[in-house]
């Protein structure tokens, strides 16, 4: 086929537009679930606690994703390999160099956008599927460099490192496990309002641009080549603060929990919250987290085709995600204002 | 020197699968531009439905054409059922699907079968080669049945009406539509065929690198990384980039200090980036020209 005719089969684009504003929740909506976040950890139980706290950190992390997909219109399947990085920076940090758990944080994020950066370079030049294929190829790589021998005195090898879990400061009468769900809240709130921000900022309009059109952007004067980096460089910074947060909440890293399958789950998360919609990446970071569990408990066995069932699902019955229900709870709520 | 050629001949012999890998995926690719996660799942399960037949008592090529049947008809049957209504959804929403189809397979794969490693037998023999201890007859056999299946593939393709209807739905569905092509049912067949093509690569491969539910993970990474070398919009292409990768990934593992086996996978998908990042369609895709 010429070059002419396959402009044709271009015609389905990677991402929808979303518009501006739907991309949030609102005001009232947001301070209600800040509000539940906040009282809901002092009834529970300690594992409970633990649970949120994953939940928060995979949102995170899904939400890196979210800006980079839903933001520039770049496919990742590698964000396991950032999110491995961020792990490792604060578990070698705080194990070597006894730096306090907190200041691991801004220096994974620093070292994880440089790291997004340099990857983003060569990936300039791959789009759609093949990007998705470089950075599956990030993801496998990531388990295998970890285990090799001149790095084995830093990152321990097969065995990985253990991490002490940090207590309340200030003498806070709090189980190490709520101090730790408070921090990540805080960090969450923090990266979740300048994630906000900057996708309503000029260079989020950038990103959308790119996403829309690439070569339009270009032609009104968006820096194509800087802006595609700089989302890479966010995406991965933001996913190294979620790993330095999971290992510190899990106590413990080691190669093989940042495989590819870390990375299908992220991307999994996603599309089930609804890409570009922000606060549905908590709710497929719930999805990633509960599913498997809930899938395990139906049947043993079959964990895996219930999981793959549950996820047809999903895609068939809201293609758009967690987006759509919410759209969907928005316009029957204003019915039921109306009578 | 002599294991020079012994290092190259082995990196054909398993080339010769990930051709097939890589045909099986940009046959799927070309009839619907999305890349197929679950390809090597499905030809997993294939492989366990010829090993089960043979447990039965059939023998090898029964089992061989009535498995080949089989992947066929399946892959029909999950074009039509499960990603016919995906057809207008976004990328993103196909590869989600493609994911599901993958744990579904896998998790039903260890169900029925369980994940302990079977024996998977050759039907040639796994004696030395005419005498020379260069190769072994099965990896003779793996070179040979890719040959065969490319020759076939070949002919089909140029010279039966259906080819043609195939290729013409592939490349410019709209007009294929006018002239009479039911474009839909050209795309179940290509799903038909790549199974049945994935299925042939799990039986090759099944004797070297034991039967159980997980073993096309790297032979599908490979398989795409060979796909892409080549370039997704070229079947020739990824047939010459899979023998390019089993060749690379062999040489790589015996010179490259430090490399060895573990590190193989890595060098492989390394090379395919640094093509990629030198000729971004492949080295015998066409570039596409996009209009605003």
């Amino acid at each position: 086929m010429s070059a002419a005719e396959e402009v044709v089969a271009e015609g389905h684009e990677a991402v929808e537009a979303v518009p501006k504003r739907a991309m949030t929740l609102g005001t009232g909506t947001s301070l209600v679930v800040l509000a539940a976040l906040l009282l809901v950890p002092m009834f529970v139980k300690n594992f409970i606690i633990f649970q949120m706290t994953m939940l928060l950190i995979y949102g995170l992390a899904v939400l890196a994703l979210n800006i980079l997909t839903g933001g520039s219109g770049q496919f990742s399947l590698g964000q396991s390999a950032f999110y491995a990085v961020g792990a490792y920076t604060s578990a070698v940090l705080m194990e070597y160099f006894n730096v306090n758990y907190a200041l691991t944080i801004p220096v994974s994020a620093v070292i994880c956008f440089g790291f997004g950066y340099l990857f983003g370079k060569p990936a300039l030049r791959l789009s759609g599927i093949y990007l998705a294929l470089a950075t599956f190829a990030l993801a496998t790589a990531m388990p295998q460099l970890l285990k090799l021998n001149f790095l084995e005195h830093w990152t321990g090898g097969v065995q990985g490192l253990v991490v002490t879990k940090p207590d309340a400061p200030f003498g806070l009468p709090m189980s190490q496990d709520m101090w730790l769900y408070y921090f990540t809240l805080a960090v969450t709130v923090a990266i979740y309002i300048f994630s906000v921000n900057l996708l309503r900022s000029r260079s989020g309009r950038a990103f959308m641009a790119i996403r829309d059109n690439e070569i339009a952007a270009s032609s009104m004067g968006v820096n194509v080549a800087l802006y595609k980096t700089l989302a890479f460089g966010v995406s991965a910074g933001i996913t190294g603060v979620a790993g330095s947060l999971g290992a510190i909440a899990v106590q413990f890293v080691a190669p093989d929990s940042y495989t590819i399958t870390l990375a299908i789950s992220l991307f999994l998360g996603m599309v089930v919250g609804g890409v570009g919609w922000l606060p549905g990446s908590f709710v497929g970071a719930a999805f990633i987290i509960f599913v498997p569990n809930m899938a395990e408990s139906i049947s043993k066995g079959l964990s895996g085709a219930v999981f793959g069932v549950l996820l047809f699902l999903v895609i068939y019955l809201v293609p758009h995600g967690s987006r759509q229900i919410a759209i969907l709870g928005q316009q029957l709520a204003g019915k039921l204002r109306r009578n | 020197m002599e294991l020079f050629t012994n290092q190259v001949l082995a990196g054909i012999a398993t080339g010769a699968i990930y051709a097939c890998m890589a045909l099986a995926v940009v046959m799927i690719y070309q009839a619907i531009d999305h890349l197929n996660f679950a390809q090597g799942e499905m030809a997993m399960f294939s492989t366990f439905i010829s090993w089960q037949l043979m447990q039965w008592g059939v023998s090898y090529w029964a089992a061989f054409v009535i498995t080949l049947a089989f992947s066929f008809v399946a892959g029909i049957a999950i074009e039509r059922i499960l990603f016919k209504p995906l057809a207008k959804a976004p990328v993103l929403t196909n590869v989600a699907g493609f994911i599901a189809l993958f744990a579904i397979i896998n998790s039903s794969a260890g169900l029925i079968w369980d994940f302990t490693i079977k024996q998977y037998p050759t039907p040639f023999g796994s004696s030395p080669f005419l005498g020379s201890q260069l190769i072994s007859t099965h990896q003779a056999g793996m070179i040979g049945v890719t040959i065969a299946l490319l020759l076939a593939l070949y002919f089909f393709f140029q010279y039966t009406r259906i080819g043609l209807a195939m290729r013409a739905a592939a490349s410019v569905p709209e007009s294929a539509r006018l002239v009479g092509i039911n474009t839909s049912w050209m795309i179940a067949l290509g799903w038909g065929m790549a199974t049945a093509i994935g299925s042939i690569a799990g039986m090759l491969i099944a004797p070297v690198v034991f039967l159980e539910p997980n073993m096309m993970g790297g032979v599908l990474i490979y398989g795409f990384a060979a796909a892409v070398l080549g370039g997704l919009s070229s079947p020739f292409g990824a047939v010459v980039g899979g023998f390019l990768v089993g060749v690379f990934e062999n040489l790589a593992g015996t010179y490259i200090p430090g490399v060895g086996n573990e590190l193989k996978l890595p060098i492989a998908l390394a090379l395919i980036i640094s093509v990629l990042v030198v000729k971004p369609a492949g080295l015998f895709g066409r570039h596409i020209v996009k209009r605003v």
